[in-house]
């Protein structure tokens, strides 16, 4: 089919236009529209039929007049243009500059719906990236090809973290840097500008690009972002050999426009009002990561998923938890103590972790500690919640032991500078240093080989100590609490690094 | 069925359902939509339309193109070649598909699943005669599948008659005629080393029969607490990250079955590829063969259409079904139920159906409990009896037990493995929770149980589900008012709780020992765990000091047992339970002379 014009909408409401007598035209195809006034708006076709078109319109029918819409149907699908002139740049979710810097120039377009990769040309993702952080690379490590989202809460420091994850991430062995493709969905000014800042301030700019739809910009256009983000990180990944990391924010948002589009379409409600196809719409997002057969580079990647009210089991994180590989949780209590990153190790988890570890990737003790440590953290939480009701006072010294163990894992493990990139034997070795709290015949998940080989011994007068915390809990606290930023690596590298 | 192939034409495109207007086509029939030959089926008619439901993406299809009914429903090829092998929801060999297509599915491909070309040496059945008179099921000869599978050719259901000719042994390829039968009308039936059936009609067999012997897993809580039988039907229900998964893999790892099918329905593609990648390097416990060569695998992970999701399951199923009627045991894990029955509520959204719960439609529960009738033991036609064992996961939303699929599936099951988010949360694994769980099965397992292995597994299963649900009770008041309040018996209660969930009901999945747990050694260190206790508890009412008995070094290294030795080591364990014995008597010698010296 040519590309026609038509004057025919009949109907304009909640983000869909719906054209009368138009016929043979594709389903999933872009539209172009001219409103009355002049301006065009990008749409597509999500349902055809002899009798009518439905068109979802990406800048909303807002204003729209029907008798004077003039609608082009452009045969072709939602495509972005692609070359490696992409780096550096930052678009709109149609792919189109949003930087005040001309378009991309290339022959080379693919739709950005994408398709999905056949299970049978995939590899298991099993390279161990570093991200510098002790819950993430001690307890619940991020490979190669992963999806492993951030769960947030309002207010938590979940932009921070997903940006010093940026800056840190690496692979052990190589200093091949990720390229970073970056997808900001309904975030504010304020969130976009931080990124922005901090991709420049950290040197990484000419290796990002990014995608951005702000809170005020038009929500419809959160539906193709996150796709055109992709397809340029496919890109990147397997036409020019790059190894990704997509970071996206904020998914909750996407999802919501989604369910804006859904209830003005009619489709029937799940929960929450969430159409029933939210799963298989986020999976369509999230499944186009990972690694494939004989192809050099990668995706992996970061989602930033708020929880409405810090609800887990709201439908986005529920069903995002149901499809990534893992979930990294942020915790309201422990920002509220000011420890940074406050992330939650019970409810995280990385699924992908027991490949990418262990002797030939990080250490032989690695998958052993890990177990130890949720192990003895858990049967700490319990024994802190049994201490509030009948008071500490009351614990055996054993248990005791359990409290000062809580303490010091929060404020020493999960508490670092946000400037601090902890290697891997970092990471394990504060880990032995808190496990030493205990005796050893308390140490069931570990081997006896492998406290023979990391147990530190301590005398029993250390033992309180080493919970009490050297200075360098302390010090963590304190530094997540102040808000200054601080360049200087001095003193926020451990010996370890490097 | 018409022979002639019919082309109407598409009228109405709703992303995956799309309506035809083709006079004649059937219910169900198969269609291919549109200048790309997308595979769809009709699932409503309405005078001369049909609304076809389509297992891939209908980007790009417009009104007006071609729609052409190809005369039968989705049906499979069964026949020597799909062991070892990974399929899509429709039955499209994915490893092939990616020689042709590259790392992305192109849509409208065509592929067979069977390998037409290859040969495979059949060996006809000695016992058969030409002239003897066949029945389905009849056993026609073998052919060697895979090193562990000997792939049985029979007659296929609705041919009966006279056996006219049987080739002899040979190689040959599917397609080649191995036998002719002349049937009861007089025509002659050229039978092939392949056949096709429709998935949505379940195969016939002889007679259902009561599950008799427990399907072993390997796993300690399922096997010794929540026992399945095989042709038993049950479900793995938990929130995301509880363990489904694991558990399911774990079955298709471990278990005593003969075949696997494992499908993966709307779920992660990497999970399929953990499976692609460790089974062919993993050792099968029973036949020391590699787990892939009786295994089969069926894709249709999240990302790929709705609608081919839906039919995953029922391809699963009918080739289930058919090694069943080879005379073998057969499991079947689909993870996950939830989705297929999304793909259900997504389809019925699309045709406007009245929703009832959550969105899903009225006919979900006996959908649901249709799949699962197809499990069950069976006497076959000709191959014996065998089974076809189906265990769902269960991904309700939020975690919430009483949704629909969640709800709906626990009245059809009979072996209930509720995960828990609070006992995988504290990497309790597998996190199968034992109080809320229940296995209808227990009675029947324990006779096998008795016969192989111990005869008093009931009693000591018993034993330690008493214990546990002390452990619950107690562990309230402790968290009311503390430790101190309990007797010194009672915290010996805890102790013992403890050591039953860390030296049994605990068993990592990524542990090369404990991975796989065989009955003689589950048993073992239930007896061992449980013996603990008994003495134990004697000595804390003697009034040996409970914080004494707290600080045994025994009491660790007990813990530790699981995955010091392996299912081969049952002498280590015994004679660890021997000394263990040792040293708590003497604890009580120790004590009585300490006693007597005071008195
Ligand atoms: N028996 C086990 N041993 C060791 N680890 C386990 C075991 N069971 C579960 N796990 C851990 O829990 C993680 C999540 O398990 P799994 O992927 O089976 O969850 P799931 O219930 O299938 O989740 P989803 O619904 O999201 O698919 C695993 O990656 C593994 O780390
Ligand atoms: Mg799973």
């Amino acid at each position: 089919m040519s590309i026609k014009e038509y004057r025919t909408a009949v109907e304009a409401r909640g983000g869909l236009l719906v054209m009368k007598q138009t016929p043979g035209v594709a389903f999933g195809d872009r539209v172009r529209i001219e409103d009355h006034a002049g301006g065009i708006r990008n749409g597509q076709v999500i349902r055809a039929s002899d009798e009518d078109v439905l068109i979802l319109v990406f800048e909303g029918v807002e204003d729209l007049d029907l008798e004077n819409t003039w609608v082009r149907f452009l045969d072709a699908p939602v495509e972005m243009a692609l070359s490696p002139e992409l780096l550096g740049r930052e678009f709109n979710g149609l792919g189109e500059p949003r930087d005040g810097r001309p378009p991309i120039l290339s022959s080379l377009r693919r739709a950005v719906g994408g398709s999905a990769i056949n299970p049978a040309a995939r590899t298991y993702p099993r390279e161990f990236i570093q991200t510098g952080i002790s819950t993430i690379d001690g307890l619940n490590s991020l490979v190669r090809g992963q999806k492993l989202p951030i769960f947030t809460g309002s207010g938590l420091p979940h932009n921070r973290l997903a940006a010093q994850i940026v800056r840190q991430a690496r692979l052990k062995n190589e200093d091949a840097a990720f390229s970073i493709v970056f997808a900001a969905m309904g975030v504010s000014y304020a969130d976009a500008k931080f990124f922005r800042d901090e991709f420049a301030s950290s040197g990484v700019l000419r290796n990002v690009v990014m995608f951005v739809n702000l809170a005020d910009d038009p929500p419809v256009e959160r539906l193709t972002l996150p796709r055109t983000a992709l397809t340029a990180a496919e890109y990147l990944a397997y036409d020019l050999d790059r190894h990704v990391l997509v970071v996206m924010t904020d998914m909750t948002y996407y999802a919501e426009a989604l369910r804006e589009v859904a209830t003005a379409k009619g489709d029937v409600p799940a929960r929450k009002g969430y159409p029933g196809y939210l799963y298989s719409d986020l999976a369509e997002i999230y499944e186009r990561c990972g690694r494939i057969h004989e192809r050099h580079g990668s995706i992996t990647m970061m989602p930033v998923v708020s929880m409405p009210s810090d609800d887990i089991t709201h439908p986005i994180p529920d069903l995002t938890g149901y499809i990534t590989e893992g979930q990294i949780v942020l915790s309201r209590e422990l920002n509220s103590q000011g420890i940074y990153p406050p992330v939650h190790i019970s409810p995280s988890l990385s699924r992908l972790m027991k490949d990418g570890i262990g002797k030939d990737d990080t250490r032989e003790d690695h998958p052993r500690v890990a177990a130890q440590l949720y192990a003895l953290y858990s049967r700490a939480l319990e024994t802190r919640n049994l201490a509030s009701i009948i008071g500490a006072d009351e614990l055996s010294t054993h248990d005791r032991r359990y409290l000062t163990f809580a303490d010091a894992f929060d404020r020493r493990f999960v508490g670092q500078g946000e400037n601090e990139d902890r290697s891997i034997e970092a990471t394990l070795d504060l880990a032995w240093e808190l496990i030493s709290i205990f005796p050893k015949d308390v140490l069931t998940r570990v081997s006896e080989a492998d406290i023979a080989k990391y147990y530190r011994e301590l005398d029993e007068s250390q033992a309180g100590s080493a919970g009490g915390g050297p200075a360098s809990g302390v010090t963590t606290a304190v530094q997540s609490h102040s808000r200054r930023r601080r360049r200087s690596a001095s003193g926020a590298q451990p010996a370890g690094a490097a | 069925m018409s022979e002639t192939q019919r082309v109407g034409t598409v009228r109405d495109i709703n992303g995956p359902i799309v309506t035809i207007e083709l006079p004649g086509i059937r219910h169900g029939e198969q269609v291919k939509i549109g200048d790309l030959g997308l595979f769809g089926e009709v699932i409503s008619l309405n005078g001369d339309r049909a609304v076809v439901q389509t297992y891939e993406s209908t980007d790009g299809v417009r009104p007006g193109e071609p729609a052409e009914g190809l005369g039968w429903p989705l049906s499979v090829e069964l026949g020597p070649g799909l062991m070892g092998g990974i399929f899509d929801g429709v039955q499209r060999p994915l490893e092939k598909i990616a020689l042709l297509s590259g790392d992305y599915i192109r849509r409208g491909i065509d592929v067979a699943a069977l390998d037409r070309e290859r040969e495979w040496a059949f060996e006809p059945n000695r016992d058969l005669e030409v002239g003897q008179t066949v029945e389905p099921g009849a056993v026609l000869g073998s052919v060697q599948e895979t090193e562990t599978v000997l792939h049985r050719i029979l007659v296929p259901p609705g041919v009966h008659g006279e056996l006219e000719e049987l080739a002899p042994a040979g190689n040959h390829t599917i397609e080649a005629t191995i036998a002719r039968v002349r049937t009861r009308d007089g025509r002659t039936r050229r039978l092939q080393m392949y056949h096709r059936w429709p998935v949505r009609t379940p195969r016939p067999y002889l007679r259902r029969d009561d599950g008799v012997a427990p399907l072993i897993t390997g796993q300690r809580v399922i096997d010794t607490f929540f026992p399945q039988l095989k042709g038993g039907k049950g479900a793995v229900p938990g929130p995301f990250g509880a363990g489904k998964t694991v558990v399911q893999q774990q079955i298709a790892r471990w278990s005593n079955a003969d075949i696997v099918i494992y499908v993966g329905c709307g779920e992660r593609g990497n999970e399929l590829v953990d499976v692609l990648e460790t089974f062919p390097k993993l050792d099968d416990p029973y036949t020391g063969r590699k787990l892939m060569e009786r295994t089969l695998l069926v894709a249709n992970t999240s990302n790929m259409p709705v609608v081919a999701r839906e039919a995953s399951v029922y391809v699963g199923i009918t080739m289930a079904e058919y090694y069943r009627d080879m005379g073998y045991d057969v499991v079947m894990l689909a993870d996950s139920t939830s989705r297929w029955a999304e793909a259900l509520r997504e389809v019925s959204g699309r045709l406007g159906q009245m929703p009832v719960e959550e969105g899903y439609p009225a006919y979900l529960a006996s959908r649901l409990a249709a799949v699962y009738e197809r499990a069950g033991r069976v006497e076959t036609h000709g191959a014996g009896s065998g089974s076809v064992t189906l265990i769902g996961a269960v991904s309700p939303p939020g975690g919430d037990f009483s949704e629909p699929v969640t709800s709906h599936t626990k009245d059809i099951i009979e072996t209930f493995w509720a995960l828990s988010k609070e006992l995988a949360d504290a990497r309790h694994y597998p996190s199968i929770d034992w109080v809320t769980s229940f296995s209808g099965h227990v009675h029947t397992a324990a006779h096998w149980w008795h016969e192989n292995i111990d005869a008093s597994w009931e009693e000591r299963r018993r034993e330690a589900l008493a214990l546990l649900a002390r452990d619950a009770e107690l562990s309230r008041i402790v968290n009311l008012v503390g430790p101190e309040a309990l007797s010194s018996s009672q915290r010996w209660d805890l102790e013992g709780a403890a050591l039953i969930k860390e030296g049994v009901l605990q068993q990592s999945a990524l542990d090369d020992v404990d991975t796989f747990c065989s009955p003689e050694k589950q048993f073992a260190l239930l007896d061992l765990v449980l013996m603990i206790y008994d003495l134990g508890a004697e000595l804390v009412t003697r009034g040996v000091p409970v914080q004494e008995m707290q600080r045994l070094p025994l009491l660790s290294r007990t813990r530790r047992i699981k995955s010091l030795y392996s299912s081969e080591q049952l002498d280590e364990i015994e004679a660890f339970r021997t000394e263990v014995e040792q040293t708590l008597e003497n604890l009580r010698l120790e004590y009585e002379k300490h006693e007597e010296q005071a008195g």
